[in-house]
């Protein structure tokens, strides 16, 4: 009897606890709709913000808009760069329990783990030593080094996931590893790499402690890559600071935005990974 | 050249520039080591390190950083955002795990992805918008207290929630690592399912959910965003929880533009920047000996 | 042992999702003999022996048709107590699954859990299971030892030991040695020999010598159905299927 009690209490509490994290997504997710939606127009996102140095009360956000998709997408395929070769190497090139896999591996993990705000102030740093000053190029090496052990991560698993007798097939026929790499594991992994890079994206889009010191900050669209670029995640930090309704308005709508397009990467990820690509063996 | 030569050549010379790119990525953490090392050597050379770490005073007009407010600030924020994350966390991945039917997982599933993806600025608006409201109007006089709203609770309840879906999917991870064989083991000697949870699958799962917990640590310290909006950013050592605090990320995000024209406080900063970094390292650390624990157990 | 049938089996029907893994099975398992369950691999003998303990429950999408009566009350009953149950049955699976505790706890984590908590008792159970076991003599001094540290035919031998503790009338074994190297087969095949005067067997087995050397009573199953079943020298000398012929002469495997 007093065990049966045990259960039912215990299946209280946890059923609780699963609602509560329910409740608080869509909490969160409410709040954002309940003030953005009514901020939200045409002339929020087609127009830069107007009357002064971004706390005018006049425009928009496209700047912030068009600056964060920059700077994230400039980050991302460059990452990419670097983040497809390590991650086919690791699979490809090392042996399965190599200590210099194990290695890289674990510094990768390190790095996933180092808070943003340490990419920002390194990213600041090297940018100093570099002379670079606050810009768009700034900001895309910083997100781009603060997304890298995630891309590399994310791909890593999704190659890990490749058959092992896949390759074995291709080194059969007299295929070097490089061709192996390139032409079969890719083939196979390519929604699972498309993925991983959108899911990477989302990441460098949303944060804000990364391009704080890196990217700058201006009422206008980035032309070059010397210019500053406003960023979303800054943006909404910068207006709700203001004591002025009408820019706080501009925050509610650059949240909503910066949400939906955070969101919509994720589910774009998950939605690529899912159907596979032409050659994909399932 | 013929062909075979060719592709040979490929082979070679890809294999080596593609093994010097994951040999970058070891080369980068150290170069990050070492460049904040570096940054912040002026300011670790010229003050003690008591004077550096146990002293509270924080007035860097007159060069004097003692940073021991925000690194309690960032402990108690920290420790408030594990204290109300790791139950429901371990209920929540516990439920999934071992008693809701599909539906309700894959319902869970995106739920708690969604969560993951909130950027951090858009949890710190909501923080300002419905937590401080409710800890300024609604708990704070329950407590007989008064406070601002932008305190050590607030910042902990938004962390809490943001650490939420790392925790969960870890310890979910853990759990499936459990063999099925071994809950059917304990079922079939009559027990019934909570028992077998209680006693078989927690125990054996114990070291990875502490280590899933870990992480969640590890990530809560190094939160800048939301935890800027909302923990009040008063250099002082908070007393109770509904005391403004100052986590170290903040201090880095709130001065940097001071940075340059104060000396030695650019170097200061960076001495905090490093400080995250070795405490995020050292909680992997701690975290891989953990599991590291773990397999030595399951194979004797 | 009560019944002269322990379990009867009625009409039993298992679907995984759509597909039909148990047809109507209908036969009845003898007091005290060791029944074997034999048959090419996918044929639903592990399903069976699952549906007799309820261990179907555990999986997603089975529906379960028909009834199963042991001692007499048919098991799938709304209102059955479904723990009381599978206490009954010992179930020894095919690899051995050791509870992450020490080589004592193992043995007595099945009689705690049913109220026996006075440590005099527990270590008298464990002492008494471990004996039948036929391991008492070689763990005696490291009962505090995680069990993990066992090798695998000790392994197996822990976990009978364990399941005899919470005192079954019903042993039921998937493939029990099919992880095992010969030695240990022999120790564990020694044993069902020994329990066979007081408990009642249920092995399924894929190998047929091992079916030969046990078995009193042997059921043959084929794709989801019970082809024949009968007295064990009967269906090895002169079994009445063609199937069953077939699958002795190796025919089929």
């Amino acid at each position: 009897m007093r065990k049966q009690i045990e259960e039912i209490a215990a299946k209280i509490l946890m059923i609780g606890a699963a609602v509560v994290v329910a409740g608080m997504v869509v909490l969160i997710l409410g709040t954002v709709l309940w003030r953005g939606l009514p901020a939200l127009s045409w002339e929020m996102i087609s127009q830069t913000p107007s009357g002064g140095y971004y706390l005018g009360k006049g425009g928009g956000i496209l700047n912030a808009i068009v600056g964060s998709l920059s700077v994230a997408g400039g980050a991302t395929l460059l990452s990419l760069g670097l983040a497809l070769p390590v991650a086919l190497s690791l699979n490809v090139y090392f042996k399965t329990h190599s200590r210099l896999a194990g290695c890289v591996r674990g510094s990768l993990d390190v790095l996933w783990g180092v808070p943003s705000i340490v990419y920002g102030a390194f990213g600041f740093a090297f940018m100093l030593w570099l002379g670079l000053r606050a810009s768009l190029l700034g900001g895309i090496i910083t997100v781009a080094l603060m997304i890298l052990p995630i891309m590399i991560r994310a791909m890593d698993e999704v190659i890990h996931m490749v058959p092992h007798e896949m390759l074995e097939a291709s080194d059969a026929l007299g295929a070097t590893r490089w061709e192996g790499a390139w032409k079969v594991i890719l083939r196979q992994a390519l929604p699972g790499l498309a993925s991983a890079a959108l899911i990477a994206f989302g990441r460098g889009i949303g944060d804000a402690a990364s391009v704080l010191f890196t990217a700058g900050f201006s009422d206008r669209i980035p032309m070059s890559l010397a210019d500053p670029a406003a960023t979303l995640p800054l943006a909404i930090f910068f207006q709700l600071g203001t004591p002025f309704p009408e820019v706080q308005q501009r925050g509610y709508a650059a949240a909503l935005i910066l949400t939906a397009i955070v969101l919509t990467a994720s589910a774009l990820a998950r939605l690529v990974s899912h159907r596979a690509g032409r050659f994909v063996i399932r | 050249m013929d062909r075979d030569s060719i592709r040979q050549g490929l082979d070679c010379w890809g294999r080596r520039g593609m093994v010097a790119t994951v040999a970058m990525c070891i080369l980068l953490l150290l170069l990050m080591a070492m460049g904040l090392l570096w940054k912040s050597w002026p300011i670790l050379s010229s003050h003690s390190l008591a004077g550096l770490f146990l002293s509270s005073v924080w007035k860097p007009h007159g060069g004097q950083f003692g940073f021991l407010a925000f690194i309690l600030g960032s402990l108690c924020i920290t420790g408030v955002a594990v204290l109300l994350a790791a139950p429901v966390s371990l209920l929540t991945s516990i439920y999934l795990s071992e008693y809701a039917g599909r539906r309700i997982r894959a319902l869970m599933s995106p739920l708690i992805d969604l969560l993951a993806g909130i950027p951090s600025v858009v949890y710190g608006v909501w923080g300002v918008l419905v937590v401080v409201p409710l800890v300024k109007d609604h708990l704070a006089p329950v407590f007989g207290r008064y406070s601002s709203g932008y305190c050590v609770l607030s910042a902990g309840v938004v962390l809490a929630i943001m650490i939420l879906p790392v925790v969960i999917h870890v310890g979910l991870d853990v759990l499936k690592s459990v063999p099925q064989g071994l809950r059917e083991a304990s079922l079939s000697l009559g027990a019934n399912r909570w028992e077998t949870v209680k006693h078989v699958v927690l125990r054996r799962a114990a070291p990875g959910l502490l280590a899933a917990n870990v992480l969640g640590v590890s990530r809560a310290f190094g939160e800048t965003m939301a935890v800027l909006m909302v923990a009040g950013n008063v250099a002082v050592t908070p007393k109770s929880a509904f005391d403004p605090a100052y986590p170290l990320p903040a201090l880095i995000a709130n001065n940097y533009g001071e940075m340059m024209s104060i000396p030695q406080y650019d170097s200061a900063l960076m001495l905090a920047a490093l400080m995250l970094f070795v405490v995020v390292l050292g909680f992997n650390l701690l975290s891989r000996w953990v599991f590291a624990r773990m397999e030595l157990r399951i194979s004797g | 042992m009560t019944a002269n049938t322990p379990i009867e089996v009625k009409d039993l029907n298992v679907h995984y999702g759509t597909i039909h893994a148990l047809k109507n099975i209908h036969v009845s398992i003898p007091n005290c003999q060791i029944t074997a369950v034999i048959g090419p691999s996918g044929c639903g003998k592990s399903t069976l022996l699952r549906s007799f303990n309820r261990m179907l429950d555990t999986m997603d999408d089975v529906r379960v048709t028909g009834g199963v009566l042991v001692d007499g009350e048919n098991i799938f009953a709304a209102n059955a107590d479904v723990p009381r149950l599978r206490r009954k049955m010992g179930l020894l699976s095919q690899r051995p699954f050791l509870l992450p505790m020490s080589i004592y706890d193992n043995v007595a984590y099945g009689p705690r859990i049913h109220g026996i908590s006075r440590h005099s008792d527990l270590d008298c159970t464990v002492e008494k299971y471990l004996r039948m076991a036929n391991m008492w003599d070689e763990v005696k001094d490291r009962l505090r030892e995680p069990a993990a540290k066992l090798s695998i035919g000790q392994q197996q031998r822990l976990c009978l030991a364990r399941g005899l503790a919470v005192e079954p009338e019903i042993i039921l074994a998937d493939e029990p040695t099919s992880a095992l190297d010969p030695i240990s087969s022999r120790h564990i095949e020694q044993q069902f020999r020994e329990l066979r005067a007081d408990y009642t067997l249920v092995m399924v087995t894929h190998i047929l010598r091992q079916a030969r050397r046990l078995a009193d009573y042997v059921l043959f199953m084929y794709l989801g159905e019970l082809i024949e079943h009968g007295p064990a020298a009967e269906l090895f000398e002169n079994p009445r299927e063609e199937l069953t012929k077939d699958y002795i002469k190796g025919t089929i495997s």
